[in-house]
Parts: structure tokens; sequence; C-alpha cells
């Protein structure tokens, strides 16, 4: 009898929308144990963290020194960053330039901390504590300081369910930041990684460009991220006569094994 | 079973649950991590039977998918046939005997990742199958094992087997 019902909740949650009867019930549920997730996160924490910090002992002093010389790599690009920025700003009101949402100027940031990690390799989706009454919508974008993290697919009063870009429903379109080279960011051949796909052999792209989402405003399928948003590193380019396109691997930028907390863009105009 | 076990084994389930989804998930190695509430489901089902395994098993499943906002009734249905399974297994073998933990685990974290593998197809999520036998059936298996027979010693304090009813012979002359 207990598989049939469960055979049956499967049908019908997976069958009715998400206005539905058991979608419903599950939002109240979630409404129950959200409070006892944040606790057990509470909790939870230090553990991991020590777990975390174990782990990243391994390493870590190659990365250090990988890090050192990316940093003064860093600090000589932050200096033409800021007068080419300048100059930008100079010539957008020179040119009256009209432009959609900029991130993250035109958005209120909402800080939530992930109670929930993904559960199996089948569905990249993480569990935030901040839901609707904190202004959260559908298909809000989420992201860290390091780049995006996703969008909001579900929310309920006190929670919000946000799928990874690593899922494989997940996919946004963007930009190689150094050529301009546009193509469509998906789920790669591992849990972790990303391709840009879609991107013309004639266009270039090599090891070490970023890639930042493209923001593109196509009639009414517009892209649901902002324009500029960082996503990650390109560590491989190939391409082969019997393909359309580039063969891109991306690294991300964002931990998506180590989120702690993530920051829910609210549009300012929907606010 | 009794109402004292079944309200026992929900308070532990619920518990348990919220753990996995907030802390066990986070322990990596490769794309597996350890199953909490499977290893707990299988001990009490080994000690207890079949009825108090499924019942279990339904009701740790149920939590698991509303405290993620999975699709509902997916563990539920995984964990109920985990339960039963584990229950008949434990029926089957010597309660007495020290294996039964650790091949009841065994077996059952192969069938909960083949199962979820088999659902997950079924509802449209294709993940190439090399992603899920190397690097989440090997540690999985491994960290779930680890964690058999610590997790049965506790059941068996939580949950002792019932004692066999003595019966005294009576010799008529």
């Amino acid at each position: 009898m207990l598989v049939l019902l469960s055979v049956a909740l499967i049908t019908i949650y997976f069958r009715e929308s998400s206005g539905g009867a058991l979608h419903g019930a599950q939002r109240i549920g979630v409404s129950v144990l959200a409070p006892f997730e944040i606790a057990a996160e509470r909790v939870a924490r230090p553990f991991r963290d020590a777990y975390g910090y174990v782990s990243d002992l391994v390493g870590a002093k190659e990365e250090n020194a990988e890090l050192r010389a990316e940093i003064e790599e860093l600090r000589r690009q932050v200096v033409e960053n800021e007068t080419a920025a300048q100059e930008n700003d100079e010539l957008r009101k020179t040119l009256n330039y009209v432009e959609g949402p900029r991130f993250p100027d035109e958005f209120n940031p909402v800080v939530a901390q992930v109670i929930v990690r993904p559960q199996d390799v089948y569905r990249q989706e993480i569990v935030v504590a901040a839901g609707s009454n904190d202004g959260i919508g559908r298909d809000d974008p989420v992201v860290t300081e390091e780049g995006l993290v996703g969008t909001v697919m579900e929310v309920t009063g006190n929670a919000a369910k946000v799928r990874l870009l690593t899922d494989q429903q997940s996919a946004a379109s963007a930009l190689v930041l150094q050529t301009q080279a546009a193509g469509i960011v998906v789920h790669g051949t591992s849990v972790n990684s990303l391709i840009l796909d879609r991107v013309p052999k004639d266009q270039l792209v090599e090891e070490g460009n970023i890639v930042v989402t493209a923001g593109s405003r196509a009639g009414k399928y517009e892209s649901l991220y902002p324009r500029g948003i960082a996503i990650g590193i390109v560590t491989a380019v190939s391409q082969r006569d019997v393909d359309f396109y580039k063969r891109i691997q991306i690294a991300p930028l964002v931990d998506f094994d180590s989120l702690e907390e993530v920051v829910v863009l609210v549009a300012k105009a929907r606010k | 079973m009794t109402a004292a076990d079944l309200a026992k084994a929900a308070g532990l389930f619920l518990f348990a649950a919220l753990l996995q989804v907030t802390l066990v998930t986070s322990v990596n190695v490769a794309s597996g991590h350890p199953d909490l509430v499977l290893v707990l489901l299988v001990s009490i089902a080994l000690l207890r039977g079949p009825i108090l395994g499924a019942v279990s098993g339904f009701w740790a499943g149920l939590v698991l998918d509303v405290a993620a906002l999975q699709t509902l009734g997916l563990s539920s249905l995984l964990l109920t046939f985990i339960g039963y399974w584990a229950g008949r297994f434990g029926e089957a073998t010597s309660r007495r005997s020290p294996h039964p933990p650790l091949v009841a685990v065994a077996l059952a974290t192969v069938v909960v990742i083949v199962g979820a593998a088999v659902l997950h197809f079924m509802l449209g999520d294709t993940v190439p199958l090399s992603h899920v036998l190397g690097p989440v059936l090997l540690p999985s298996l491994a960290l779930n094992s680890l964690l058999a027979y610590p997790l049965y010693r506790l059941s068996g304090r939580l949950f002792q087997a019932p004692v066999p009813e003595r019966r005294e012979a009576v010799l008529l002359v």
C-alpha cells in the first residue's frame, strides 16, 4: 500500500502544475521544516567548516603561489579597468546610451543562507532560507561574490529553491569578455563543469578568457540574468571539422560544493 | 511493532533526514556522500522487521523530499522498498550474526543508487551512467559501510529486538 501511495505521489506531483495541491502541501511542509533546517545548519556549520578547512589544507601551498602571481596580475588590471570604466561612463553620458537593467545597481540584493545542498547528481538544486516574504520571486538571478549561481525556480514564504547553473536544465546566454564571442553556457560532462556552447568556429576564444552573462534582450525572450555577471574561466578550446561550433570548457568561478550564502537579485522595478 | 516504536522511529527519522539534507550531503567523496537515513533505516528494519522498516522508510523519504523540495514520493518509494526488504532480510538471517548489517547496507546502497538512476531516467533526468557508477556508487558504498556497524549498534540500543517468549515445557507423567 505504501509503495502504491509513493507511486501515486510521484505521478500526481510530476503531472500537476507548481500551484497544485501536492506542491502547496510541500510548501507548507517546507515552511514548517525551514526553522529546523536553519537551526540544524547553524549547528552543522562548525563541523562543515572544520571539514572544509582540512580539505583545503591539501594543496594549499601550491595554490598560495598561484594566487600570489594572480594578485600581481589583477592589480595591474584594476588600474587599467578603472581608467576604462571612467572613460566608459563619460562616453555613455555623451551618447545618452539606453541599456537594460545594470548589475548590480538596479537590483536589491537579498542575502540568504543555504540550508539544503544538492542531494544527488541528477538535480543540482539548493534551498535557501529566504522566500516571497523577502521579495524573492520565481526566475530571480542568484549570485555570490565569485559569480553566477543560478535562478530561483520555486518560492515559499520563507524558503526558495534555486536551480544551479550546473543543473542539466540550466542555460545562460554568455559572452567571452575579452573577445565578445557569444554562446550559451550549459552543464558540462562532469557534475561541476560547464560548457560554452554555440560559439561559431570563426570566433576567437582562448584559454584563460573570462565568460560573463550576456544579458541578451531579444524581443520577449530576454535573458533572466543581467549583463556582466562572471560565470567562469575558459579551460580548454577545441574544434573539429564535423562540428558546427567550438568546444569550449569552462571552470566555474563559483564553488558549487561549498555554497554557504548566496545573494538573490530582486529587480528594483518589480519590487 | 508498537505505537512507541512508531513514535520513536518518526522522531529519529525526522532528525536524521534534517541532518542528512543540511550536513551529511556536504561530506563529498568524489560525487558520493554517506547516507545516514538509509543506514539507520536498514539497521532498524533488520532489528524490528519489515513492517516498521517499510513505514519508517516511507516517512523518512517523505521528510527528505519535503525538506529538499524534491519530487514528492521518489525517496519514499525507494526507502519503503528498502525498509521492507531489510526487515525480511533480518528475519531470514540470524540477528545475532555480526554480518547482516554490512551486507544489508551494501546491498541497500547499490539498490538505492541504481533505483534512483532508473526513476530519474523515467522522469526525464538523464545523467550518463558513468557519472553514477564510478563517482557516486563506490564512494557511497564505502562511506555507508563505515557507518553500518556504529549505527546498527545505536539502533540496537534504541530499538531492542523483541525477546522471543519463553515457553516452558510441562512434563506430564
